[in-house]
């Protein structure tokens, strides 16, 4: 996706200082409320239609996961999991894409200014053209989201419909979900929304019902309403308590500022040893005795 | 005057510039993705594409240069209780007070110690590289490996370039070293002074 000038960006990859972020743009979200998903996929094949995708024809992998993961043409994926509870065989159907985490992986992560940018109302966007393909952004993200292609060895992953949210419009998923079990607004509103709808859950017996909005990551623009709210992991290894890992945050945290200074003060220390010190010369001999 | 000795024969010689040259390189390719002020220098390598296409090239040129020099030279950098004594000493030696130091051989303490840092470094940056490697071997690995071998690699290229900082350094400061490399051929009195042992195994030959 190309940069849309009308949007503000709070943050740039591999950028230190501020990109334009003057307009007061409203945080947006989109909730997707597990319970009422019936796994048509209808929002998978709006999300490839909207965005001129086509995933390759695969095989069968024996569950209904089709295809088996995200790939870089396929953004969004139903996940579809057995489990077993002891009174009954749950089948647990996850819509599984990018988070749009506030506090995104990725974007620190990654090396190449502008790859990956964080508009103003939230959403984490992926800037092909600004992309070099090393694969640092999958190696930031929580959620195992980005996909690298085969083709053009750039990375990719779901918009939420930078483009069309940029006009006014909601996601094509959104758009085209038949049973309204993917919403879309402001943030608050989404939350407040959420937080209603496990209330009304929990009412009719789900007890553990609850919204995930995930406080490791800073929360995230697309969030869950799930049943069974304190195992998320049911569903097909949803993280429970998703957080940039410390190896990338030391990476990419303290490592960068302190390897630079390092290297900076031992040629700023050679220098002056040699300004103190002077050349070692045996052809002159100048040995202090 | 006293003859020039030989230090460096055409084939070290070969093969240290070609790990010099192959290492600038890959330092400044991989320092682009290391830090934003340091992505200017991609420039120099046709771009953020290309310098992250050719990088892990250049490296694994360099390693496998590398290793042939270590197999060269390993053995004249065994660690003895005087060179624990020079080191001990740094000081003197950084003072230009040679002359309190123990004798030296071929290698003195400080350049025995840099030798392994080397070898150390470039064994680890050879392993963890290829862990990370797009588009061949990364999304072949655990993520917590990948994330592992990219922290340790960039930690393992940091010492490296300062070791190689200092080594740099040493030889513009102890006068008539470059030659060495450059020539093959150093003065009698460059290794009398610096490398005495050597200079007496030499002499007797
Ligand atoms: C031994 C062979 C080497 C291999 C196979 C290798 C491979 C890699 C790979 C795959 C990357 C990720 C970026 C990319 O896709 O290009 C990388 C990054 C990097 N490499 Fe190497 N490399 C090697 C040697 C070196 C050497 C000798 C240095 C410098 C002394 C170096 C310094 C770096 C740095 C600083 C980074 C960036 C790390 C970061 O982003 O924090 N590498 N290398
Ligand atoms: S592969 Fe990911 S981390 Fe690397 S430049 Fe592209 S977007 Fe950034």
């Amino acid at each position: 996706m190309t940069m849309q000038t009308s949007m503000d960006v709070t943050r740039r990859s591999a950028t230190t200082t501020p990109s334009s972020s003057i307009r007061e743009t409203p945080k947006v979200a989109k909730l997707i409320d597990e319970s009422k998903c019936i796994g048509c996929k209808a929002c998978q094949v709006a999300c490839q239609e909207w965005n001129d995708l086509k995933e390759d024809i695969g095989m069968n992998v024996g569950v209904y996961d089709n295809p088996a993961d995200l790939t870089a043409s396929s953004w969004t994926l139903m996940r579809f999991a057995e489990v077993e509870n002891e009174t009954r065989l749950d089948w647990l159907i996850r819509k599984d894409g990018c988070m749009h985490c506030a506090d995104p992986g990725c974007l620190k992560a990654c090396p190449s200014p502008g790859a990956i940018v964080q508009y103003a109302n939230g959403i984490v966007d992926f800037k092909q053209e600004n992309c070099i393909g090393c694969g640092y952004c999958v190696t930031g993200c929580p959620f195992d989201i980005p996909r690298i292609s085969k083709k053009d060895s750039k990375a990719y992953k779901c918009t939420l419909c930078s483009d069309r949210v940029s006009v006014g419009l909601e996601p094509a998923c959104v758009k085209t979900c038949p049973t309204g079990a993917i919403v879309f607004g402001g943030k608050d509103e989404m939350v407040a929304y959420g937080e209603k709808r496990a209330g009304e859950l929990k009412e009719r017996g789900y007890q553990k019902a609850a919204l995930y909005n995930p406080a490791g990551v800073g929360g995230t623009h697309v969030m869950y309403v799930l049943r069974h709210g304190d195992k998320p992991q049911e569903y097909s290894g949803l993280p429970a308590d998703p957080k940039v890992s410390p190896m990338v945050s030391l990476w990419k945290g303290i490592a960068k500022p302190l390897g630079v200074a390092a290297m900076g003060l031992t040629a700023l220390f050679a220098f002056l040893h040699y300004v103190r010190v002077g050349p070692n010369d045996a052809e002159v001999d100048n040995d202090k005795h | 005057m006293a003859k020039d000795i030989e230090r460096y024969n055409e084939s070290d010689r070969v093969n240290h510039w070609v790990i010099a040259i192959t290492f600038v390189l890959a330092a400044l390719s991989g320092l682009a993705f290391f830090h934003p002020s340091f992505y200017f220098l991609t420039n120099l390598f046709g771009g953020g594409p290309w310098t992250r296409i050719l990088h892990p090239f250049i490296g694994l040129i360099m390693f496998f240069a590398f290793v042939s020099m270590a197999f060269r030279f390993a053995h004249h950098n065994k660690m003895t209780d005087s060179d624990k004594q020079w080191l001990s000493q740094w000081r003197d030696a950084a003072n230009n007070e040679e002359h309190k130091l123990p004798p030296v051989g071929r290698y003195n303490g400080g350049q025995k110690v840099l030798f392994w840092v080397m070898v150390a470094c470039m064994a680890i940056l050879f392993a963890t590289g290829l862990l990370f490697w797009q588009p061949w071997f990364a999304g072949n690995q655990p993520i917590w490996l990948v994330r592992a071998a990219t922290l340790l690699h960039a930690v393992s290229a940091l010492v490296l370039i300062i070791g190689v900082m200092v080594h740099i350094y040493a030889a513009i400061w102890v006068k008539g070293t470059m030659r060495g490399m450059m020539q093959g051929t150093v003065t009698d009195k460059w290794a009398k002074k610096h490398h005495p042992l050597w200079h007496k195994e030499m002499s007797e030959k």
